[in-house]
C-alpha cells in the first residue's frame, strides 16, 4: 500500500536528481524516464549518481517532443515497468523533472490511503474547457496532426487549414468520449493496469497517435472507461499562461506555495534555491490532513493572464500601446467635460468642486496655457501647464491626466476657443461625460468690450467651430455620454442642467443643492445678440433667448432650486 | 511595409554591420577576458568616457543583478577609468581615441562587440548612468528574467528611461564614488510621457519626463527619446540603429502590445542629473560629440546655465519596482 512516482525528465537533470533522492529517501519507488535527447554521457552520470538507491529504476528511453505521442509512449513504458517492478503499489503519481514536492510524502500517502479507489486526473470534455491553444479544441480530436508544430509550423498550419476547409472528422474509436486535462495525474494501480492491458489498446493508440497533444487526452479519456471513481483535478499544482506555457515558480512564491496545501507544484525555476531548500529539507505544514487549496495562486496567475491580454484600462505606456478601439477603456476613469457653463456662471469650477467634491479645472485646452485647478503650473504626474507641450499630443495629455488622478474625479471646462484636436478622442470615449450649453461662447465676447466688428467676426468663427463639435457629438459613433442644452434653455431654468450635471458627475448626489453658482450679469446681452443679427450674422446655436431681462428670471429659478 | 521598404531596411542593417566590422579595428584590446565566458552568462555592453566616479557602484549594481561579464569600450578617458576597469576580474576592456560621433555615438563599437562576443547570448546594452530595473528584480535575478523570456520565445525586452533628479538644484549634493546615485537623485516624473509609433522601424517613440517639461517646452518634438530596448538575445545579424532606441530586424522593436494587453517591460533609472552633470555638459558643449550637434546640452545650458532645477511638487520619490509598475511606467505582463 504505497505510492510510486514516474518522473519524466530532461536536461537540466540536477534538480530532478535532488527531487528523486527526496522521494526515494521517503521510501517511494521511482521510475525515471530520461529523454533520449539527453547525451549518453550525461545520462550515465545521472544514473550512477542515483545507483545507491535501490528503489529508483530507469525505464527504456524515448525521444520526446512536445505535442506528440512520444510523451504518451514514454509514460506508458515507464508505467508498465513500474507496475511490474513494484507489485505492491496502490497509486502511481506522474511527475516531471521540474516538479517540487510541497508536502511530506507521508501526508500524500495518508491522503491517498483515504482515497484508495480514487483516480486523481483532470478530465473534462472539450466543450467545457476554454484553455486550449491556437483555437484547437474539438479539432484536436477530429483532425490528424502528422507535422511537428515545433519544427514544421508552416506545414502544421496549412494541414490544419486544409482539414478545416474540408470539414474533416476522424472516426473516434467506439466507446470513447474524448476528454482533456492536465498531463500530471495520480492513478490507481487498477485503473492503470486496465488502461495498459486493454484488449483494444492498439486501436486506441492508433487513434491517439494522430491527436494533437495526446499527453493531455490519452489517459484523460481512457480513465473514463476504466476508473471506479474519478476526482477530476490534478494533485500537481500547475498553471498555464495565455499561450499555454506553464507558469514558473520562483523564490518569492514560497509563502504562497506553503499556503496552497498542494502536494506537488510545477514548474519550478531550476535556480530557485530557496524553494528547493525549504521544501526538500524542512517541510512543515500546520495541518497534515489539509486539502489542496491553490486559490490564491490561481488568482495571481489569472491576474497575470488578464494583464497580458486585456491590460489596465486607460494606460498607454512602453509595452501597452493599443490600436484605436482596442484599448479596453480609452481612459482610466470617468471624467466631465463642461462646455459653456464657465461662460454663463461665475467661478463655475470652484462651485462644481465644492458641490460634488471633484477636481474641477478651468479650460485645460485653452490656447494660452493649461488652466489647472488652483492655477497650478504643473499637475499630477508632472504634467506641464505649458500649452505647447500639451498641444504636442493633446490625447496623451488627457489620458495621462486621467491616469495620474485615478481615484479623484476630474472635470474641466471646454469651449470653441480651445484646442479642437481632442474632440475625436473624447467623443469616442465612454468615460467622457460631455455637457454642453450651446451658444454660451457669446457671453465672454459680449463682456469683453472689444470693438463690435472684431467681436462679430470672432462670433461667427466660434459658432462655426461649435456647430462642428455638435455635429460630432450627435454622430452615431459617439460613445461619450452627451447632454446638450441651448443657452436659452439654460437661462429659462439653470437649476435643471446644473442639477443634472452635478448628479451625473457626483454620483449619489441628490437635490436640493446647498448652493448655486452666480450667473454672470447678462443685462444688455439681448441687445448684443440683436446687433449680431443686424450685422447679418445668425446666432442659431443659442436657442430663442427671451427678449428682456433674462437674468432676472434666471436668478429667480436659481433661488427656487436652492430652497 | 512593402517589399521595397523591407529590402531598404535589410540594406541598412547590412550597412550597420559593415560599419561595425570596420570600426572594430579602432578598438585596442586592453584586457580580454571573454575566454572565461560561460554559455549562459549574461553580458553587459557599454561605452564610456571619464566616468570613474560612477564605476564602483555601476559594477556592484550589475554584478548583484547577475551580469556575468562586462564588455567595455573606453573612449579616451583621462581620469583613470581605463586603469580601474582593466583591474576588474569580470571586465573585458577595449580602448579607442577615435571619434564617438563618427562611430554613430558609440553604436558601431557596441554592434561590433555584440556580434563578436554575444552570439545567442542575452546582452544588456546600457550607459554607465543607466540602472536597469525589471519586475521582481528585488527577488529574482536577471537570469530568471532571461530564462523566462527564452522560454516564452521573446527575443527582446524594452525599458523606459526614467530621468531621476534631486530635490533642489542638481549640483547641491556631491556624488561620492561607490554611492547609490538614487540616494541623491531620488525623484522622477510619473505621468507626462507622450508616445507615437515610428512607422519605419516599428518601435514606439516616447518623450516626456523632466527633460521635456523643463528644457523642451518650446520645441517638444526635439525632446530626447526615452524608449530603449537594452536587453536582447543577440544574434550576429542584429544591429542597433540609433542608440538602443531601435534595432534591426524591426520585429525586435515590437516590445509592446497593440491589442490592449501589456507585455512585460522594465525601466532604466537614469542617474544623469547629479553634480557631475554641469561639468559634463560644459565639456560636451566644447567636444560637440553628442547627438544632433549636442542639441540637448545646448538646451541645458540655455535653460539654467547648466544647473537646472528639475524638481516640482508633483515629483514622485522612487521606492521600488512595484511602485513603477503601479504607476504604469513598466509592467509585469504575464510574468507572475
Amino acid at each position: 500500500m504505497t505510492v510510486g512516482f514516474i518522473m519524466l525528465v530532461h536536461e537540466p537533470l540536477e534538480r530532478a536528481r535532488q527531487v528523486a533522492r527526496h522521494w526515494a529517501a521517503a521510501g517511494c519507488p521511482i521510475m525515471i524516464h530520461v529523454d533520449k535527447a539527453v547525451p549518453a554521457r550525461v545520462f550515465d552520470a545521472f544514473r550512477r549518481d542515483l545507483e545507491d538507491l535501490p528503489n529508483i529504476r530507469f525505464s527504456a528511453r524515448h525521444r520526446c517532443e512536445w505535442g506528440t505521442f512520444s510523451l504518451v509512449d514514454a509514460t506508458q513504458t515507464a508505467a508498465q515497468a513500474m507496475l511490474e517492478a513494484f507489485p505492491d503499489l496502490q497509486h502511481v503519481f506522474l511527475a516531471s523533472g521540474s516538479c517540487l514536492p510541497l508536502r511530506p510524502v507521508g501526508e500524500l500517502r495518508d491522503y491517498l490511503a483515504k482515497h484508495a479507489d480514487t483516480d486523481f486526473i483532470e478530465s473534462v470534455t472539450t466543450t467545457d474547457v476554454p484553455w486550449t491553444i491556437g483555437g484547437l479544441d474539438s479539432e484536436r480530436f477530429d483532425f490528424s496532426f502528422p507535422f511537428s508544430w515545433k519544427r514544421h509550423r508552416y506545414l502544421f498550419d496549412r494541414w490544419v487549414r486544409l482539414q478545416r476547409l474540408v470539414g474533416r472528422r476522424r472516426p473516434i474509436p467506439e466507446g470513447l468520449q474524448p476528454h482533456l486535462g492536465s498531463q500530471w495525474w495520480c492513478l490507481t494501480r487498477k485503473t492503470l493496469e486496465a488502461i495498459l492491458g486493454d484488449a483494444r489498446r492498439g486501436v486506441f493508440e492508433r487513434y491517439f497517435r494522430r491527436v494533437w497533444i495526446p499527453d493531455e487526452s490519452y489517459f484523460q479519456t481512457l480513465t473514463r472507461l476504466h476508473a471506479r471513481r474519478i476526482e477530476s483535478r490534478s494533485l500537481t499544482l500547475s498553471k498555464f499562461d495565455f499561450q499555454g506555457k506553464p507558469h514558473i515558480f520562483y523564490d518569492d512564491h514560497l509563502q504562497l506555495l506553503r499556503r496552497s496545501d498542494c502536494f506537488v507544484a510545477r514548474k519550478i525555476w531550476p535556480r530557485a534555491n530557496r524553494l528547493y531548500d525549504s521544501f526538500l529539507n524542512t517541510p512543515a505544514f500546520e495541518d497534515p490532513a489539509a486539502n489542496p487549496n491553490p486559490g490564491q495562486i490561481d488568482q495571481i496567475f489569472a491576474r497575470a493572464v488578464d494583464r497580458r491580454t486585456r491590460g489596465r484600462p486607460g494606460l498607454y505606456m512602453q509595452s501597452r500601446f493599443p490600436n484605436w478601439d482596442w484599448e479596453n477603456g480609452k481612459t482610466a476613469a470617468p471624467y466631465g467635460m463642461l462646455c459653456g457653463f464657465g461662460d454663463l456662471c461665475e467661478a463655475f469650477p470652484q462651485w462644481l468642486s465644492r458641490t460634488i467634491g471633484c477636481r474641477a479645472h478651468g479650460h485645460l485646452f485653452a490656447p494660452e496655457r493649461v488652466e489647472f485647478a488652483g492655477n497650478l503650473t504643473t499637475f499630477a504626474g508632472g504634467l506641464s501647464g505649458d500649452a505647447r507641450l500639451r498641444d504636442y499630443s493633446p490625447q496623451a495629455f488627457l489620458t495621462n491626466l486621467i491616469w495620474n488622478t485615478r481615484g479623484e474625479r476630474q472635470c474641466f471646462l471646454y469651449g470653441a476657443r480651445d484646442n479642437q484636436q481632442i474632440q475625436r478622442f473624447v467623443c469616442a470615449d465612454p468615460n467622457a461625460h460631455i455637457s454642453i450649453v450651446t451658444g454660451a461662447w457669446a457671453v465672454p465676447l459680449f463682456q469683453s468690450g472689444r470693438p463690435f466688428g472684431e467681436a462679430r467676426a470672432e462670433a461667427a468663427a466660434l459658432q462655426k467651430i461649435e456647430a462642428a463639435f455638435l455635429k460630432r457629438l450627435r454622430a452615431p459613433q459617439t460613445r461619450a455620454r452627451v447632454r446638450i442644452w441651448t443657452m436659452a434653455e439654460f437661462l429659462e431654468n439653470p437649476a435643471e442642467p446644473l442639477l443634472t450635471i452635478a448628479a451625473d458627475l457626483g454620483g449619489a448626489l441628490r437635490p436640493p443643492l446647498a448652493e448655486m453658482p452666480h450667473l454672470r450679469n447678462l443685462d444688455g446681452f439681448d441687445t448684443f445678440v440683436q446687433a449680431l443679427r443686424n450685422e447679418g450674422m445668425h446666432p442659431h446655436l443659442m436657442g430663442e433667448l427671451p427678449v428682456s431681462q433674462p437674468s432676472d428670471a434666471a436668478r429667480r429659478s436659481a433661488r427656487r432650486a436652492t430652497r | 511595409m512593402g517589399a521595397l521598404g523591407a529590402y531598404g531596411l535589410r540594406l541598412q542593417r547590412k550597412r550597420y554591420r559593415y560599419r561595425a566590422l570596420k570600426r572594430r579595428r579602432q578598438l585596442t584590446t586592453v584586457a580580454d577576458r571573454t575566454g572565461a565566458l560561460r554559455p549562459d552568462d549574461i553580458v553587459l555592453v557599454t561605452t564610456l568616457r571619464n566616468e570613474k566616479v560612477r564605476l564602483p557602484y555601476f559594477l556592484r549594481y550589475y554584478r548583484q543583478l547577475g551580469i556575468g561579464q562586462f564588455l567595455v569600450v573606453d573612449n579616451g578617458s583621462t581620469d583613470g577609468s581605463r586603469e580601474y576597469l582593466a583591474d576588474q576580474p569580470d571586465v573585458s576592456l577595449w580602448s579607442t581615441e577615435a571619434s564617438y560621433k563618427r562611430s554613430r555615438y558609440g553604436m558601431d563599437w557596441m554592434n561590433a562587440l555584440l556580434s563578436r562576443y554575444c552570439q545567442r547570448r542575452w546582452a544588456l546594452t546600457v550607459d554607465v548612468d543607466e540602472f536597469f530595473i525589471y519586475p521582481f528584480c528585488d527577488t529574482r535575478s536577471l537570469g530568471a528574467l532571461t530564462d523566462w523570456l527564452s522560454a516564452s520565445s521573446i527575443r527582446s525586452f524594452g525599458a523606459l528611461i526614467v530621468d531621476m533628479y534631486p530635490r533642489g538644484p542638481v549640483d547641491a549634493e556631491a556624488y561620492r564614488a561607490g554611492q547609490n546615485p538614487f540616494e541623491i537623485a531620488a525623484w522622477f516624473d510619473s505621468g507626462n510621457y507622450t508616445i507615437s509609433r515610428n512607422p519605419k522601424f516599428g518601435n514606439l517613440w516616447i518623450q516626456g519626463g523632466p527633460r521635456a517639461r523643463v528644457f523642451f517646452a518650446e520645441e517638444p518634438a526635439l525632446a530626447p527619446a526615452l524608449n530603449k530596448i537594452p536587453l536582447v538575445r543577440w544574434e550576429r545579424r542584429f544591429a542597433y540603429v540609433s542608440s538602443t532606441h531601435n534595432i534591426l530586424p524591426r520585429g525586435l522593436n515590437r516590445v509592446y502590445d497593440e491589442w490592449g494587453g501589456e507585455k512585460a517591460s522594465g525601466c532604466l533609472l537614469h542617474a544623469k542629473f547629479l553634480d557631475t552633470f554641469a561639468e559634463k555638459s560644459a565639456e560636451e558643449m566644447v567636444r560637440k560629440q553628442h547627438y544632433a550637434a549636442s542639441r540637448e546640452y545646448r538646451a541645458y545650458e540655455r535653460a539654467a546655465g547648466g544647473n537646472p532645477q528639475l524638481w516640482c511638487e508633483w515629483s514622485e520619490k522612487y521606492v521600488n519596482w512595484q511602485q513603477m509598475e503601479t504607476l504604469g511606467l513598466m509592467s509585469k505582463g504575464n510574468w507572475a
